[in-house]
């Protein structure tokens, strides 16, 4: 290796930045990139549905939601005596007289965890799986799982004693018996979310490169040639949504860690199709560009949220449509090697050629 | 007589669409290993044939057998897996993929998805696919995406994806349609040089094309079968000559 490969370089740095953020920057940056990180991790999801397998899902919350719930039970659940009779603050409130049976396995933390990753993925998979087979797709299905986020958020609202209803699960103190509302849990928080984080990045950087990658790009671009070639595109599809469900759960999860809270205003329609968005403008067909669209589109919004308030959802409507309209490929798509985007940003930053990634 | 048995049969095939007769009573004979030409004036169901046999449309009434065995209403994929599979007449290649990644998609043998999750092809399937990269002339195009191949090229290479399938029967709609005089004699080349190992069913309307396959021919006229018979036979033949042949070429790509 006499040239250094650009892309290794800026890898190992972020990885560096990423490990060692915690003593750069402030205690509530740090809460807000862990947020953010965890959103991202749902992200890729949407990069491996939409952009690899070119299926539109309006209804990512929903998965987010499980996985955020099924942590949120357990959390609830922790240090209570259930045995003894004990039941989670709101289900006092509201006059329940005895913990629901659905309730009672979330007293095992290893049960919940397993829920986190296995609820989302598996009810996405079997979801998908009765869509595809009836060849359901493209702004149907889209369709079809906006309903089904509206369907979600409704019926957590409606179930105000089994859910929290409209405020959701909140106020949890324990996770395994530690604290997590102390600074250096916080940190904690943050490093579990940061290895996820490239865990999963570089699982599905594996995953797309296999021979599973190669057929899902191929049925996304010809769905009839490749069934015409004796495959069948069900099953592709089917695991790709289910991992996208899977990888949304544990990012749901982790966002309901640092934030302290899960509530049906954060799985409905409009964070459904945020999701979405912070992918668009990342960039659908490129890993990392899924991730830096969730951090810039999250870090905006917080900071011209808390500015102008009223203004945001304008803001995010624009950004959309930019990005729709001049960067099909996303942000990311300016430092593909030979995109067009690649080729207009060299001209406008300099009449030299610019010396991106290999 | 020594005539082997067909490899493919359809028996009084109709197809009807709300109405519109696409088929009508159409019986059709396919030796193994041999050439079968299509040709008829647009609209006369050449492309519904080929979609009824290979199952994207169904047939009203009647009964497709293949290797002896009822393929009428097995799933798409089932009948490809069966042996026939078909390039599309605008050309069908997955632009976004490379033309090896092409070839090796239509070459796999075991078609499980839950053998996918490695990132080599079988060794087996990769030289099967180089060597066919040699004989579609794309061995310089090895790792172009699909995409940034020239029309022709994209020709060649959806007939070597439906070769690497190692089909039994091969239908090729229209391999020719938009190449020049040149392009065209060296597609016609690599159809005959398939032949024996592949049944294979050409789709064509340029007559230049036709004899220079030279092989046997059907003509299909309003969903029904006009005439059967050598290139010779059909190029004498009055009624072809009346609802086909005297009409120029310039009717080649509308069919959808």
């Amino acid at each position: 290796m006499k040239k250094f490969d650009p892309k290794l370089i800026s890898g190992i740095i972020i990885i560096i930045l990423g490990a060692l953020a915690p003593w750069i920057i402030s205690q509530y940056e740090l809460s807000l990139l862990g947020r953010f990180l965890a959103l991202s991790i749902l992200a890729m999801g949407i990069m491996l549905t939409w952009g690899e397998a070119g299926i539109l899902s309006l209804g990512q919350g929903v998965f987010f939601g499980l996985g955020g719930y099924a942590l949120a039970m357990h959390l609830k659940l922790e240090g209570l005596n259930v045995a003894n009779g004990d039941m989670p603050d709101f289900m006092v409130w509201s006059g329940v007289s005895a913990l629901p049976k659905f309730w009672y396995p979330f007293q095992s933390g290893i049960f919940s965890i397993a829920c986190v990753v296995l609820v989302p993925g598996l009810f996405a998979a079997g979801f998908s799986w009765l869509m595809f087979r009836r060849r359901v797709g493209g702004v149907y299905f889209a369709l079809i799982t906006q309903a089904l986020a509206l369907a979600f958020s409704t019926l957590l609202i409606s179930q105000q004693s089994l859910t929290g209803g409209f405020n959701g699960l909140t106020d949890y103190s324990t996770l395994f018996g530690y604290d997590i509302t102390t600074s250096e849990a916080a940190r904690v928080i943050y490093w579990v979310t940061f290895v996820i984080v490239v865990i999963a990045f570089f699982f599905l950087k594996w995953l797309l490169g296999s021979r599973y990658g190669v057929m899902l790009r191929a049925t996304r671009d010809g769905e009839n040639r490749v069934r015409f070639l004796g495959h069948n595109p069900v099953p592709y599809k089917v695991v790709a949504f289910g991992i996208a469900g899977a990888l949304a759960g544990i990012g749901g999860a982790l966002f309901t860690l640092h934030s302290g809270v899960v509530s049906p205003a954060l799985v409905g329609v409009v964070p459904s199709i945020e999701m979405v968005v912070w992918v668009a403008v990342g960039g659908r067909n490129i890993l990392w560009g899924a991730i830096a669209g969730t951090l810039l589109v999250n870090f905006a919004k917080d900071q011209i949220s808390s500015a102008f308030p009223s203004l945001w959802l304008y803001g995010l409507g624009a950004l959309f449509i930019l990005a729709v309209s001049f960067l099909p490929m996303g942000i990311a798509g300016l430092f593909r090697p030979g995109s067009g985007e690649e080729r207009v940003m060299r001209r406008i930053i300099s009449r030299r050629p610019l010396k991106t990634a290999e | 007589m020594a005539i082997p048995a067909p490899i493919l049969m359809m028996e009084n095939v109709t197809v009807d669409f709300d109405g519109f007769k696409a088929l009508t009573n159409v019986n059709l004979e396919i030796s193994p290993g041999a050439l079968r030409i299509l040709i008829g004036p647009n609209g006369a169901g050449k492309s519904t044939l080929c979609d009824t046999i290979i199952g994207r449309v169904r047939p009203t009434s009647g009964r497709i057998t293949f290797k002896d065995q009822v393929i009428t209403a097995l799933p798409e994929q089932e009948i490809v897996r069966r042996g026939i599979c078909r390039k599309f007449q605008t050309p069908g290649v997955l632009p976004t993929l490379t033309v090896i990644e092409n070839l090796l998609i239509a070459g796999r043998k075991d078609r499980s998805w839950w053998k996918t999750f490695t990132h080599k092809a079988p060794k087996d399937e990769l030289s099967i696919a180089e060597d066919l990269l040699e004989k579609i002339g794309l061995a310089d195009r090895r790792d172009f995406m699909a995409a940034d191949l020239a029309h022709g090229e994209k020709q060649w290479l959806e007939i070597g994806m439906v070769v690497a399938t190692d089909a039994d029967l091969l239908l090729l709609d229209e391999p020719t349609a938009g190449m020049g005089p040149t392009d065209t004699q060296r597609t016609a080349q690599l159809i005959l040089s398939l032949l024996g190992k592949h049944a294979i069913v050409v789709i064509d309307h340029d007559m230049s094309f036709v004899e220079a396959l030279n092989g046997y021919v059907t003509v299909l006229h309003q969903g029904q079968i006009l005439k059967e018979g050598t290139v010779a036979e059909i190029r004498a033949d009055p009624e072809v000559t009346a609802v086909y042949l005297g009409r120029s070429d310039d009717d080649d790509t509308a069919e959808a």
